[in-house]
């Protein structure tokens, strides 16, 4: 797919965060290289949505470090960091008062600031690639779940970036659906994007990630190569909570 | 006595209705429009203000406009517009005269501001966190999240409320007559009133009130015509669906 992927190295080191007087991530742990797909699983609640909201500082950390190849996101300034990282929801958010085109054009645009030229033709060429090149000029509400997701993936990787996260981003499809974005994603994956993945997803995590960290409680409890993971874990935790997915 | 003559008298007499017909068209309708839309347009400006600043973080932006909401949603607007444009006029005598249109459009402005700027803060908030979160999330700030993304669906769901409050201004500005007018200053309501003084009937209030009609009948109309497409949608097509499957699932397969 994505011929030209310039991907970054992604560390997340002790990182601590609570709402109040919930403390939700307690010291996360969890090293991508570069190029490398990590699938993050756990339980509901476990804090995995939070984590990836923490990486691109939706929400700030209260301790600990996020690396983007190497260097402190916790010193860039948020705005410009976000535009290093692409981020994929459960529920699209698409912008539904544009059209698909719109939706990658517009940050295209007003972020990097490419001429509408420039920019239409920037984001066609993406579109193509998702496979959704005819329906540029559709408005995203008349558009099937995976569709929009598809959308939703490729107005992400036009703005470059050198990592893209993932939350749940098949949850809240028809099950006809899902394939095809899972799909999509391992081919991102192929083209050596470095990806962390939450999803509930097990066929996906053993056939693509490069390592899987299982969540529970604000901290990763177990992480490894899938087939470890899913054949050898070591936490009753983790035992538990396979068997209730698998 | 005969009532129907009685009324016909009252209401129906065409020779004061035909009379007063070119001042109300050309003094009357003009003044009406002129006060109507110069107050649509500052108080839209205003309210989005308003909201704006309602809905922010920071306390000190917040309180006056909750504040400032409150007092010019509180008081009758009659009172509004007498404090505002006989209370400041002896201050803006000096830059314009003893027009009184500046301060009776500011006044209706002010008051209109109040209940637009509600209007546009529902409407904002109810924008999903989501649009924001994917907004911010692209490298979007949050001031052109909010511009880009947020308020332009806010205000979408919103118009027909606001239309509605355009309505009302049209009705209300017939209120700036209580700030005295030049006899080339009066609007619909105040032409139709001193005709029918003269004339000893109320056949040129009714005229007025034709003419109030022919504009806020129209703006009725796109309320339901918005109200319509908010609740219906986009129409879309039926057989797309199974297309939209179909090739998902071709698309799928081909991996
Ligand atoms: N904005 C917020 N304000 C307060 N508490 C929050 C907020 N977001 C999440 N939480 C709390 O943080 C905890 C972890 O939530 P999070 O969404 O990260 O879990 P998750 O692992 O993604 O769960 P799921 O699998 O259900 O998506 C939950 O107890 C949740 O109530
Ligand atoms: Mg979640």
């Amino acid at each position: 797919m994505q011929t030209t992927v310039e991907a970054a190295s992604l560390d997340v080191e002790g990182v601590e965060l609570a709402f109040g007087s919930n403390k939700v991530l307690r010291g996360v742990d969890l090293a991508v290289p570069a190029g490398r797909t990590a699938c993050v699983i756990g339980p509901s609640g476990s804090g995995k949505s939070t984590l990836l909201r923490a990486i691109n500082r939706l929400l700030e950390p209260d301790a600990g470090d996020v690396r983007l190849a190497g260097e402190s996101v916790l010193r860039s300034n948020p705005d410009e960091l976000r535009r290093r990282i692409g981020m994929v929801f459960q529920h699209f958010n698409l912008f539904p008062h544009k059209t698909v085109l719109e939706n990658i054009t517009l940050p295209l645009r007003k972020i990097k600031k490419l001429g509408p030229d420039e920019a239409r033709t920037a984001a066609l060429a993406q579109l193509e690639l998702v496979g959704l090149g005819n329906k540029a000029a559709a408005r995203p509400g008349t558009l099937s779940g995976g569709q929009q997701q598809r959308v939703a993936i490729a107005r992400a990787l036009a703005m470059k970036p050198e990592v893209m996260l993932f939350d749940e981003a098949t949850s809240a499809l028809d099950p006809e659906l899902v394939k095809g974005v899972l799909g999509l994603m391992a081919d991102l994956a192929q083209a050596g994007m470095t990806m962390v993945v939450v999803t509930h997803e097990m066929g996906f995590a053993r056939e693509v990630a490069d390592q899987v960290a299982f969540m529970d409680h604000g901290v990763v409890v177990e992480s490894g190569v899938p087939e470890q993971l899913f054949t050898a874990a070591e936490s009753p935790r983790l035992r538990l909570f396979l068997s209730q997915v698998l | 006595m005969d009532i129907w003559s009685t009324l016909n008298d009252t209401f129906l007499d065409w020779g004061s209705m035909k009379e007063v017909l070119p001042e109300m068209l050309k003094v009357g309708l003009l003044n009406t429009l002129v006060l109507a839309a110069s107050s649509v347009v500052l108080g839209t400006l205003l309210g989005m203000v308003v909201a704006v600043m309602a809905l922010s973080r920071k306390r000190w932006l917040r309180w006056p406009a909750k504040i400032y909401t409150d007092v010019f949603r509180g008081l009758p607007a009659i009172l509004t517009i007498l404090l505002i444009g006989q209370g400041l006029s002896p201050i803006t005598r000096h830059w314009w005269g003893p027009n009184p249109y500046p301060l009776g459009i500011l006044a209706l402005s002010l008051i209109a501001a109040a209940y637009i700027g509600e209007i546009f803060r529902s409407g904002i908030q109810s924008v999903e966190k989501g649009q924001l979160e994917a907004a911010r999330a692209l490298g979007f700030t949050y001031p052109a999240g909010m511009r880009l993304v947020v308020i332009p669906q806010g205000v979408r769901r919103v118009l027909p409320a606001l239309v509605n409050q355009f309505i009302a201004l049209v009705k209300e500005s017939s209120l700036v007559y209580f700030l005295g007018l030049l006899a080339s200053q009066r609007e619909l309501f105040r032409i139709g009133q001193d005709a029918a003084a003269t004339n000893g009937n109320l056949s040129p209030l009714l005229l007025a009130g034709i003419f109030y009609l022919v504009i806020t009948v129209p703006l009725t109309h796109l309320v339901n015509h918005f109200d319509k497409r908010l609740r219906e949608g986009r129409p879309t097509d039926e057989s797309r669906a199974d297309d939209v499957v179909r090739e998902e699932l071709a698309h799928a397969d081909h991996r």
